[in-house]
């Protein structure tokens, strides 16, 4: 049966063989004298052997199928409105990113009024803004024309 | 003892100057509001307002980040009691007793145990840390390279092995942290790894990032969507005094609830939620009336809102005296002491008495002014409660964003907490503990150090491990431990991890 256990072990043994992979590229060493690749084979290789025990141990755990993804609608759309900000930051600077992922979460996504959002989304965005790059003067991205 | 003394008169004349005063204050404040808000614990809490630190000197900043630790964990008890929702992770327990006190009217006094409780626990473990801090760098003085490998290995043993659930997945989690930890620059041979040619990279993946995805992002990606509670219980300011039995009955738990948790914090793994649970099953147990429990037992928010208190200075012990953090709150802590140039470790007393002593007056300091703040303020936090979550979390979001960035005025770990905050919403899913990650990634590098510098000394031979009294004792107790959590394969029984996992999940929700 495909159980919790089973699929994040399967995972994880797939990340270990990756990176076991990836390390060739490295040069290894020895035992007596370990190479940069050393440590990420051995931690990789035990990652594996875990992965591999819970596949075969987690027959137990509950059943893959039970696991309820109901908020994945939701969950999806705040990860893209950060990946957005991670992409716009220091393109658009801080203030126009913040107000335009804050104006999507809160007006097309939960569904807020529009003077609401409008105002909340500024607000916040300068407010933090001048919190931060102004007062605690810890320097945040500007965009096209110093905003 | 004279010395001791002495040194924390010089630690008060650095914590009651108004400067220091007015950051444990702020921190206190930022503290309770980050442990009121479902979905902020301290340890995403400390990570996102870490950059409002770099402004400040080293004994500000690290005093402004202990009171928002101590602060979130006064704060948690509120949320808990009035509305059955524990603020973070460590209020679960008080969930049970102070919603049912909440509920039969005694709301008040159930906050003003928590408080005094809190206050009480966490200066007395104070006084237990000052006292053997000092000692404890003393000796760890005697640690070389193989030493600190076999600490660290078996620091990493205990907090898997003191994991609610399996120790498999544990130490699974454990070893994806530590090979997190191997990206960026070799600091042996100066190789870069697994950056692909990402300069920002080279210095590996920072601690803020890793935390602020785990425990924030994730967080709000598996709950935004859910509905929210309603129900505020409000207690009246003249209803905070509990009567003369209420007292009487907390007194004893209160005593206990300190000495455990301060021994349970020193040990690694999520200290002030295990020794919550602890406290919990043991004043149960040692109560004459255990059928009161889940009803509004006196006991049941005495106890574990002391040991999850108590438990935060006790962590505070091996990561000022060896430099080692017991867990992932710890490791935020010292990763933000090292951005303010503060190396933990033996050598910090000595060579920074005064930022040292400073920081524990300041702690004396900090439970004075929760005390204060915590019960006439009461229902100004709870307000904040009002404030609807499909409004609250995109402000979380912001300020994770916005934490994250002005670390290293990095994308990159911006994306890095994206990519973080996906594992730890599917992790969360398959019911997997992420807390073993964070500790990995910082004690990567440390761990691969030490055990390469173990081997230049002893020209390769793996058995300087164990001709090392210190290492060789550390090693057999990491070994007890992996023996230990192989009986339950044997006997076919649940063993107090699988029991502690079912206890929180079944208190995970209202």
């Amino acid at each position: 049966m495909l159980t919790t256990d089973r699929v994040a072990g399967g995972a994880l043994a797939l990340i270990a063989l990756v990176v076991l992979w990836e390390s060739r590229k490295l040069p290894l060493g020895s035992l007596r004298t370990p190479g940069p690749a050393y440590t990420p084979m051995v931690l990789a290789a035990i990652l594996l052997v875990f992965g591999t025990l819970l596949v075969v141990t987690g027959g137990r755990a509950s059943a893959f199928r039970s696991v309820g993804w109901a908020e994945w609608r939701h969950a999806v759309a705040i990860f893209a409105a950060c990946a957005f900000a991670a992409l716009a930051l220091e393109r658009l600077g801080y203030r126009v990113t913040v107000t335009v992922a804050l104006a999507f979460l809160l007006g097309v996504l939960e569904r807020k009024g529009i003077v609401f959002t409008v105002v909340f989304s500024l607000a916040l965005a300068i407010g933090s803004f001048l919190l931060f790059d102004t007062l605690l003067r810890v320097p945040l991205p500007r965009g096209p024309f110093g905003l | 003892m004279v010395e001791t003394l002495s040194s924390l008169a010089v630690g008060f004349s650095v914590a009651l100057s108004p400067t220091i005063l007015f950051y444990a204050f702020a921190g206190c404040v930022v503290g309770t509001l980050v442990g009121v808000l479902p979905g902020v614990g301290p340890l995403a809490g400390i990570s996102l307002l870490l950059p409002a630190t770099f402004g400040l000197d080293a004994t500000r900043a690290i005093v402004m980040l202990a009171g928002i630790y101590y602060g979130a964990m006064y704060g948690g008890s509120t949320t808990s009691i009035l509305m059955r929702i524990p603020g973070e992770a460590a209020s679960v327990m008080t969930c049970i007793d102070g919603y049912a006190m909440a509920r039969k009217g005694r709301a008040g006094a159930a906050l003003a145990i928590a408080a005094v409780g809190s206050y009480v626990a966490g200066t007395l473990s104070v006084v237990a840390l000052m006292f053997l801090a000092p000692p404890l760098a003393e000796f760890a003085l005697r640690f070389g390279p193989p030493e600190y490998f076999a600490l660290l290995l078996l620091g990493l043993l205990v907090l898997a092995y003191m994991s609610a659930g399996s120790m498999l997945k544990a130490l699974a989690m454990a070893a994806l942290g530590l090979l997190l930890g191997m990206i960026g620059i070799d600091q042996m041979t100066g190789y870069f790894r697994f950056a692909y040619g990402m300069v920002e990279l080279g210095d590996g993946i920072g601690i803020v990032p890793v935390a602020v995805g785990l425990f924030g992002l994730a967080e709000i990606l598996a709950t935004a969507g859910r509905p929210i509670p309603p129900e505020i219980i409000k207690p009246r300011l003249r209803e905070l005094l509990p009567s003369r039995r209420e007292w009487r009955e907390s007194a004893w738990p209160i005593g206990r609830g300190t000495v455990l948790g301060f021994l349970i914090g020193i040990i690694p793994g999520s200290a002030h939620i295990i020794s919550s649970f602890v406290s919990y099953a043991i004043e149960r147990r040692l109560s004459a009336r255990p059928a009161e429990f889940g009803h509004g037992a006196v006991a049941g928010v005495a106890g574990p809102e002391s040991a999850n208190n108590s438990a935060t200075s006790g962590a505070f012990v091996p990561m000022l005296a060896l430099g080692v953090p017991s867990g992932p709150i710890p490791a935020v802590m010292l990763a933000a002491m090292m951005v303010h140039g503060v190396s933990p470790g033996p050598l910090l007393i000595k060579n920074q008495p005064e930022l040292f002593w400073g920081f524990i007056a300041s702690m004396y300091v900090g439970n004075v002014v929760l005390l204060i703040l915590n019960l006439p303020l009461v229902g100004l936090f709870v307000n904040l409660l009002r404030v609807p979550y499909p409004v609250l979390y995109p402000s979380i979001l912001t300020f994770c964003i916005l934490g994250v960035y002005a670390v290293n005025g990095s994308v990159v770990d911006v994306w890095i907490m994206l990519a973080m905050g996906a594992l730890g919403y599917v992790l969360r899913k398959l019911d997997f503990e992420t807390a073993p990650i964070v500790l990995g990634v910082i004690l990567a590098p440390m761990i691969e150090m030490a055990l390469r510098q173990s081997l230049a000394m002893s020209d390769g031979r793996y058995s300087i491990f164990l001709a090392r009294p210190i290492s060789a004792t550390l090693l057999t107790v990491g070994l007890v431990l992996v023996l230990l959590s192989l009986k339950p394969l044997i006997t076919k029984s649940l063993d107090w991890r699988a029991r502690l996992a079912i206890a929180e999940k079944r208190e995970e929700l209202p």
